[in-house]
């Protein structure tokens, strides 16, 4: 062995093949069986990919590194499910490029916050979190609230998501914009294109406070509303 | 051998000027990062200050700004000093450091913005990890050309390092990063859910190995022999660790995923191989400590062997904890909370920084024609306001992990959780506190370091700083 290796250490080109070698076998071995997680991983029939609103809030969550301090993937412990909900499934992050799952806590788990609390609450909290929380060491994210929401950019977004193979048809790309502005507008003609693309169970509501102004906050916060509720898999699972 | 070929020296100072620039700018925002979160007022509500937002400029800056100008200053140092020949393709070497600073500096400037993929150490969008790709290849090209026409047969063992290191680091970058640009500043990773989560901590977890691992073992096996004067304890070792290291630590990134939605099997055989590393990564500390036999007093007498001496300690106690909290039970108390932090930090500030400092503190007056440092007091006040930083640290975070493990599981006698989210964010606030503390004193010693060296450049003999040492067969091999 040694010997070998000591012809090994005089040939530059034979140590560098026998380093790719090492260093390739155990990623080769967990990581390409994931690509055949289409057949072990379910995707259920329920499961809707995030609306042109949610989508965008999600690209706001990831460009504030929300990400950083907050996890979206309870694991199957007992204190977590207690505390958070039903422990996290594959499926239930299937169209999300990237994963959100996160690696710290400082702040809790948002992986089922949807719902939880009121948009007025999110909205307060997210202004100015110590104006709800006193204790809370959240940063402020005022200016959410005063950021016209762009959307004009959604439909490339859908379609390169689409490439990837998120379910977004052509019909939801093209309306990607109008939908945006008619989820945080009940009232709107467009809200019932919205309901009739993303199914019912879709919140149609002003996130923000002001339907009149369609802005960041709209967007964070549908998103954070629709968190754990793209599917009721989970709640059903053993 | 031809008397009039030199070492490319040159090169090596702007990697280790911009090391000392970079090691404060990223420490800094690690400073601030922490005292955010001990005073949330120091978030200034301006979106680029904002702590979620810097906290990638942060470790980007100090792995990638900090830890790899100083890599690769290392390298092209010991791969032209080991093979005694003269630094391949010099243009294309001049272009790894600017283009390596474009990157940087690039990506340094745009997360504060946003712009940035949301994966864990590998923040920067695509265009940026466009550059870095070319600049990896182009350094590969100029460590292995340099390799090949070097005039000693065997290759010495900090260059097996550098070269894993190398190849690694390019196929983790390459591959974690594949993704569809919608726009310049916007791009989606072509994987998704649990299989993006297996590549990002496959990367994740191999930054650690080969970037903050591999590449720094280069540096000790290089520089800790050079200073102490004595040659590497044990050859064999060497051997069995370097390929116990490339081989186990590929497999290990799963166990940043336990009880998640990552398959089991996969978990299990992250936590196996994460304990079975143990054995090179010790077997790397110990070969390392053992080299310091018959050279004892002058760990006691010169504070930059000192460095490296307490670098090699840290990664033994770093690579032991590791394997430690990659256990599937201790990981279920472990994961999510500061304990990761401290860990980090550990191998990061005892580990990675002290072994870069002692390889600062080796080099600088060599490179400029000094025989010391411009102030060798001021180094050892470098190297103890770096100790006590460390411990201040480290301490902390593991009270503040440990606490909030313990806090977020504990039932009440009737069965439902004792403690609010909240609470637990609460009791941190004396480690967070003393966390900033201890980085505050860490990087104090760092702009120390930074002036000493600044000073020790400018103090060079007429010429000396600014030319290229002849070259000279070395004690190496």
């Amino acid at each position: 062995m040694l010997r070998l290796h000591y012809n090994l250490e005089r040939v530059s080109m034979g140590l560098v093949a026998a380093i790719i070698v090492a260093a390739s076998i155990g990623g080769l071995v967990e990581i390409a069986p994931l690509f055949t997680i289409d057949e072990t991983v379910e995707i259920p029939a329920d499961l809707r990919p995030h609306t042109p609103l949610e989508l965008a809030g999600r690209e706001i969550y990831i460009r504030e590194g929300c990400y950083a301090c907050h996890s979206q993937m309870i694991r199957s412990l007992a204190d977590e499910i207690d505390r958070y909900g039903p422990y996290s499934l594959a499926s239930e992050s299937a169209y999300d490029h990237p994963m959100l799952w996160g690696s710290k806590r400082t702040g809790p788990d948002l992986a089922r916050v949807g719902e939880k609390y009121s948009d007025a609450w999110h909205v307060a909290h997210l202004v100015n979190p110590r104006a709800v929380v006193p204790a809370s060491i959240m940063p402020a994210y005022p200016w959410l609230a005063a950021t016209p929401l762009d959307t004009a950019s959604l439909s490339a977004q859908m379609a390169t998501l689409a490439r990837l193979g998120v379910p977004y048809s052509p019909e939801r790309i093209a309306n990607a914009a109008e939908d945006a502005r008619s989820q945080a507008r009940p009232d709107s003609a467009g809200a019932a294109g919205v309901a009739q693309r993303y199914g019912e169970r879709v919140a149609l509501r002003p996130f923000g406070g002001d339907p009149a102004r369609l802005t960041e906050m709209d967007a964070v916060v549908a998103y954070l509303q629709s968190l754990g509720r793209l599917t009721t898999a989970a709640h059903d699972a053993p | 051998m031809p008397t009039s070929e030199k070492y490319n020296d040159h090169i090596v100072r702007l990697f280790l000027l911009a090391a000392a620039v970079w090691g404060i700018v990223g420490m800094s925002i690690g400073v601030l990062a922490a005292a955010q979160l001990a005073w949330p007022a120091l978030n200034f509500e301006t979106s680029w200050l904002t702590f979620s937002r810097i906290r990638a400029n942060h470790t980007f800056g100090v792995i990638f700004a900090f830890g790899g100008s100083a890599l690769m200053g290392t390298c092209y140092y010991v791969v032209q000093r080991t093979g005694h020949t003269r630094l391949a393709f010099p243009r294309l070497a001049t272009f790894t450091f600017w283009g390596w600073q474009l990157a940087l500096f690039l990506a340094m400037a745009t997360m504060p913005f946003g712009i940035t993929q949301s994966k864990e150490y590998a923040e920067p969008e695509w265009f940026i990890d466009l550059i870095i790709a070319v600049v990896w290849v182009s350094f590969g090209v100029v460590f292995f050309g340099t390799l090949a026409r070097r005039r000693i047969r065997h290759i010495y063992v900090a260059n097996w390092y550098y070269g894993a290191f190398i190849i690694a680091v390019g196929l983790l970058h390459i591959v974690n990063n594949l993704a569809l640009p919608v726009s310049l500043t916007k791009s989606y990773p072509i994987y998704s859910g649990v299989v993006d989560a297996m590549v990002q901590w496959w990367y994740g977890h191999n930054a650690v190995a080969f970037f903050l691992t591999a590449g720094f073992l280069g540096m000790l096996y290089y520089f800790l022999p050079v200073r102490s004067g004595r040659p590497i304890w044990s050859y064999r070792l060497s051997i069995v660790s370097f390929w116990g290291i490339v081989f186990f630590y590929i497999w290990v990134g799963s166990h940043h995923l336990h009880y998640t939605a990552l398959p089991y099997w996969v978990q299990t055989l992250g936590m196996t191989f994460s304990v079975m590393l143990l054995v090179p990564s010790w077997a790397s500390a110990g070969n390392a400590i053992a080299t310091l036999n018959g050279a004892w007093h002058k760990v006691r007498d010169d504070a930059t062997l000192r460095f490296m001496f307490v670098a090699a300690v840290f990664y033994g106690l770093s690579t032991f904890e590791g394997s430690f909290l990659a256990i599937r039970p201790v990981n279920s108390l472990s994961h999510y909370t500061d304990w990761t932090v401290g860990h980090v930090h550990s191998g990061t500030l005892g580990w990675v920084a002290m072994i870069i400092f002692g390889a600062i503190y080796t080099l600088v007056p060599q490179l400029s024609g000094r025989e010391t440092m411009a102030s060798p007091r001021a180094i050892e006040w470098h190297f103890w306001l770096s100790v006590a930083g460390t411990l201040i640290y480290v301490v902390a975070m593991w009270n503040a992990g440990i606490t909030q493990g313990l806090m977020w599981r504990t039932y009440g006698a009737d069965g439902s959780l004792t403690y609010s989210f909240l609470e637990s964010v609460m009791a941190m606030a004396p480690y967070y506190l003393l966390r900033t503390i201890g980085g505050a004193l860490f990087l104090t010693g760092a702009v120390i370091c930074a002036f000493n060296v600044r000073a020790t450049m400018l103090a060079a003999p007429a010429g000396a700083g600014a030319t290229d040492r002849p070259l000279v067969p070395q004690a190496a091999e």
